[in-house]
């Protein structure tokens, strides 16, 4: 019997098993395969928090969500249409994600008694048994199957079992009627020099996309069509690689070389990793003993006249901060990363939140006015790179960049930019020693960079309070006022400059949609689902928290509601709400999730209807 | 626009160094023996004004950029090393000076001490030693001695003190010094060794703080006292002192000691001093003298200097050889890596 074609605008899916049973690649693989297919597709990976957990646990636990889609898309999706469980501790923490009859693919061999008490069940039960009437579970002797297709093959038996992965990664090329094609491209080139192991993995994936066909248990397969989406090049990308090509890019169109000074931290090491890779691009990293001298240096090579940045996540902010402030008082150019994970203290390192936005807009002594930006998706990283590079020269000012966990690791199709539309980046740079002042200001009340080296410029920076123009420390109540008031105004400025917020939807109406982060692609799928509904109601999204755009608040005034959905208890809703006296209805989830598109929809009609 | 092209620093004086305005420091304090012995070295060194940059944390020593004509960095408390290893990486071409002390530096900075000295980035560090907290009014410090009596020791510092110059050999530093700030010509001397070292040069200046620590190193200035408490070093010279008296040996046995000798004539029986030995014994002994051992002579004078490659000139390096591999990295191949694909308007075709 053959299976059945259906056609199927949007389908989402997730690969989980144990941390080491390479979920995070075949899941890259799916993906890949579909983006070169065309389909629109989003991406979200999961990782434990313990490198090395403990076989067969639930702390080990490690996942990939892929949506492919023929529609535009700006989510992972909420809910799966199908699971690959590659142990029983896999299936317990995913299986409330799964839709209701969706596919739940099991390998079998993995459900031994060990492995069922170390996931909690009780191994002398049928723990399927409740769920085979609630989903389509497949139980496929997976381990069993991959081992019979290598009997032969002259590898070690370990690796033999390593390669189970792309026996279901076959199964769901099969269920999903993928070519095979691209996924043995990619082998044939990570295993060219080793023939026994590409042989090996062809084998298996091929065996899985077979048995998918000839086990009796799929009865129906599914097509995606391709997306309609704009003509260009694409590659698929993370937040983490698009930041760090992002800063390259700024420092080609700037004409300073690139300086990193940084420490590891989850989910920020990957661009320490991606830019210690680009030294013919004449970038310099600098890996330091700890956050604070990871700024420091990035701030000495801010002082040498470079483009500097730090990268790091929320507990690397709270040590950071102290030279945060000395970057702002001696008004250096300088980008700060923050990517975003779950806190407070250590907290959850592998999850995202967007919990920072207060520390990095706050988190300081003194009034300490630093713009911030945050980026919307993986690939909006790449302009919010270049747009913080662009204040921090144009303005003499450190930035900082808010990413979020979501969308460092999650990546997405990104059509490549034309390099000469890329604009180039203003930078100063003061030479002549008969109208040097530190601390001079231009129209916007940016002062002067000379840089050590240039004769006759010779000057002194500080933390410590100073005079205007001149930059000599005055600790005067006037001098004090005075440049706190400048300082202010200074970042304030920006605002002056930036283009009109972008509405989606109908310009006034009975709700507004507004966010920041990560938040956009289930607002902008929850707006499009109201719009197509009838309801009169739009999107704005906040790139620049700080300053905010000019035009926000009369934007704001042209809605009967505005719905704020935030990744925190309403950081963001606090500012607007002391800044507007708008009531603003905050929608808030601090449980380490993405919004989900149905839950705004539904909250959204709620407060339009008057009943929130 | 008049830019200054005549930088050659033939020209240059002591004045070209000294900064407008008024110095703040405490009158007598050890501090201006040292502002003063920098602004007559700089001139010297053939390295134009405008190459010079002074970085310093926080404290009284840390004040010191301001008072300098040159490029100047007054940072925040402890991490002056962190700003000035930033100034350097970017720009090797540039002779930079960290200026410190023993609570800045040992204290809240001393993490970043160890890390710049062990990576020999190429920094003249000053570490002005006064043993106490002289900016916020007579602290103990980590040089303080045991028993200490301050406002935060009232019943004698429980701390054991720490040797800059052990510190500073542990660390793996490849130069390491002592100098005092009262003694302006010895100081003199070693900054100008400090200067000429490729790599990280680590200076320990002994400096009175005359308000909240007067007179903690006055043995080494009391004229009945400063022949036997001073033993200056010199390149391949044995180790005598006290008007070339008494030499210092080292004995054998199974835990390696240094004592004193009476100089009967036979001066190959005392220690040969060689700063250049790569082995860090000998240093690390002879550092300890005076400070840790009470009854023996300070060292003063270069106590270490090695050559090894600087961690900027490495940096420089690895970029060198990356560009000779790979070509000078082009934007185009940046964006545009292996994995992209294309989306025509009618076909989507796989690149
Ligand atoms: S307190 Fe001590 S170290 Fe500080 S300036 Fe006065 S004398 Fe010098």
């Amino acid at each position: 019997m053959s299976a059945t074609k259906e056609k199927l605008s949007s389908v989402t899916i997730r690969f989980c098993g144990d941390s080491g049973d390479g979920m995070q690649l075949t899941g890259n693989q799916f993906t890949t395969t579909s983006a070169l297919f065309g389909n629109d597709i989003a991406t979200y990976p999961n990782f434990p928090a313990e490198i090395r957990a403990p076989l067969g646990t639930l702390a080990g636990v490690s996942g990939f969500q892929v949506r492919f889609s023929s529609n535009d898309i700006f989510t992972a999706g909420d809910e799966l249409d199908a699971l690959v469980a590659m142990n029983p501790a896999a299936m317990k923490t995913n299986l409330e994600d799964l839709k209701q009859n969706g596919i739940l693919i099991i390998n079998e061999d993995s459900f031994t008694a060990s492995n069922l008490s170390k996931a909690g069940f009780n191994p002398e039960e049928d723990i399927l048994e409740p769920y085979r009437s609630k989903y389509r579970v497949y139980e496929m002797p997976i381990t069993k199957m991959t081992l019979e297709a290598l009997k032969d093959a002259p590898i070690q038996s370990k690796l033999k079992e390593r390669s189970k992965n792309m026996f279901a990664l076959g199964v769901m090329y099969f269920l999903y009627n993928r070519s095979l094609e691209p996924t043995i491209k990619w082998l044939e080139g990570k295993f060219g020099n080793k023939p026994d192991i590409l042989a090996a993995n062809i084998k298996v994936i091929k065996a899985g996309y077979n048995f998918g066909d000839t086990c009796e248990m799929i009865h129906s397969t599914y097509e995606v069509a391709k997306a309609d989406i704009p003509p260009g090049t694409y590659r698929n990308i993370t937040g983490n690689e698009a930041l760090s090509i992002g800063f390259v890019a700024a420092s080609k169109l700037s004409n300073k070389s690139l300086f990193l000074g940084s420490y590891p931290i989850t989910p920020a090491t990957e661009i320490l990793q991606a830019l210690a890779k680009y030294k013919h691009f004449g970038v310099k990293t600098f890996q330091a003993e700890d956050e604070i001298a990871g700024i420091g240096s990035a701030i000495g090579a801010s002082f040498a006249g470079q483009l500097a940045l730090t990268t790091t996540s929320g507990p690397g902010i709270a040590l950071k901060s102290e030279f945060m402030n000395l970057a702002m008082i001696t008004e250096l150019p300088l980008v700060i990363v923050d990517v975003m994970r779950g806190g407070p203290s250590t907290g959850l390192p592998t999850k995202t939140e967007q919990t920072d936005l207060l520390q990095v807009l706050y988190g300081r002594n003194g009034e300490s006015p630093i713009p911030v930006l945050a980026a919307k998706s993986p690939s909006d990283c790449f302009d919010t790179a270049i747009e913080a590079c662009r204040i921090a020269f144009e303005y003499m000012t450190p930035v900082v960049i808010l990413s979020e966990t979501q969308i460092a690791i999650g990546s997405e199709p990104w059509l490549l930019p034309n390099i000469d539309d890329l604009k180039k980046i203003k930078t100063q740079s003061h030479t002549d020693p008969d109208t040097f002042q530190p601390y001079s200001r231009n129209e916007d009340l940016a002062r002067p960079w000379a840089i050590p080296g240039t004769p006759g410029c010779e000057h002194t920076l500080g933390g410590l309070e100073k005079s205007n123009i001149t930059g000599k420390v005055n600790l005067s109540a006037e001098a004090h006022e005075e440049m706190t008031r400048i300082r202010a105004q200074k970042v304030a400025n920006i605002a002056k400059h930036l283009p009109a917020t972008e509405i989606y939807g109908k310009t006034k109406g009975d709700l507004l949609l507004l966010g920041w982060g990560s938040t956009y692609g289930s607002n902008k799928s929850a707006v499009e689902e109201l719009l197509a509904r009838g309801y009169k109601v739009a999107q704005a999204h906040i790139k620049h928290i700080n300053p905010l755009p000019n035009d926000l608040e009369s934007i704001l005034r042209n809605y009967k509601h505005v719905m704020l959905p935030e990744l925190n208890s309403g950081q963001l809703n606090m500012i607007l709400r002391a800044k507007f006296l708008i009531d603003i209805k905050a929608v808030n989830q601090i449980n380490t999730k993405p919004f989900n598109q149905s839950d705004l929809v539904r909250i959204a009609e709620e407060i339009i209807e008057g009943k929130r | 626009m008049a830019i200054i092209t005549n930088t050659d620093p033939s020209t240059l004086t002591k004045k070209d160094f000294v900064a407008e305005g008024d110095v703040k420091w405490c009158p007598g304090c050890g501090d201006y023996s040292i502002l003063s012995s920098v602004q007559t070295v700089l001139p010297t060194l053939g390295i134009p004004k405008e190459k010079f940059a002074f970085i310093s944390g926080i404290g009284c020593s840390s004040r010191f950029p301001y008072y300098m004509d040159t490029y100047g960095f007054h940072t925040i408390h402890g991490r002056a090393l962190t700003v000035a290893s930033g100034v350097k990486i970017s720009n090797p071409d540039l002779s930079v000076w960290v200026v410190t002390g023993d609570g800045d530096g040992l204290s809240i900075g001393g993490n970043h001490t160890m890390h710049a000295i062990r990576r020999n980035m190429d920094l003249k560090i000053l570490l002005f030693n006064n043993r106490i907290y002289g900016l916020t009014k007579g602290q103990y410090s980590p040089t303080s001695e045991q028993g200490k009596v301050t406002k935060t020791s009232l019943m004698g510092s429980i701390d054991r003190p720490l040797n800059p110059v052990s510190f500073a050999i542990a660390s793996g530093a490849t130069f390491v010094a002592r100098t005092a700030a009262h003694n302006p010509k010895h100081l003199q001397e070693t900054l100008r060794a400090a200067a000429a070292h490729k790599g990280t040069a680590f200076v320990e200046i002994l400096q009175n703080c005359n308000i909240f620590n007067d007179g903690t190193f006055a043995k080494y200035l009391n004229k009945d006292t400063k022949e036997v408490e001073n033993l200056f070093l010199e390149d391949g010279k044995p180790l005598l002192f006290d008007k070339d008296s008494k030499g210092i040996v080292l004995e054998s046995g199974s835990h390696p000691k240094l004592t004193i000798e009476a100089n009967d004539g036979t001066t190959n029986k005392f220690i040969t001093h060689d700063p250049k030995a790569e082995d860090t014994t000998m240093a690390y002994l002879i550092g300890r003298l005076g400070i840790d051992e009470p009854s023996m002579p300070t060292v003063m004078g270069v106590i270490r200097s090695v050559n090894h490659v600087s961690y900027d000139a490495a940096v420089a390096q690895q970029e060198a050889a990356a560009i000779e591999k790979k070509g000078e990295g082009k934007l185009e191949s940046l964006l545009f890596n292996s994995s992209t694909w294309t989306v025509s308007d009618e076909v989507k075709t796989k690149k």
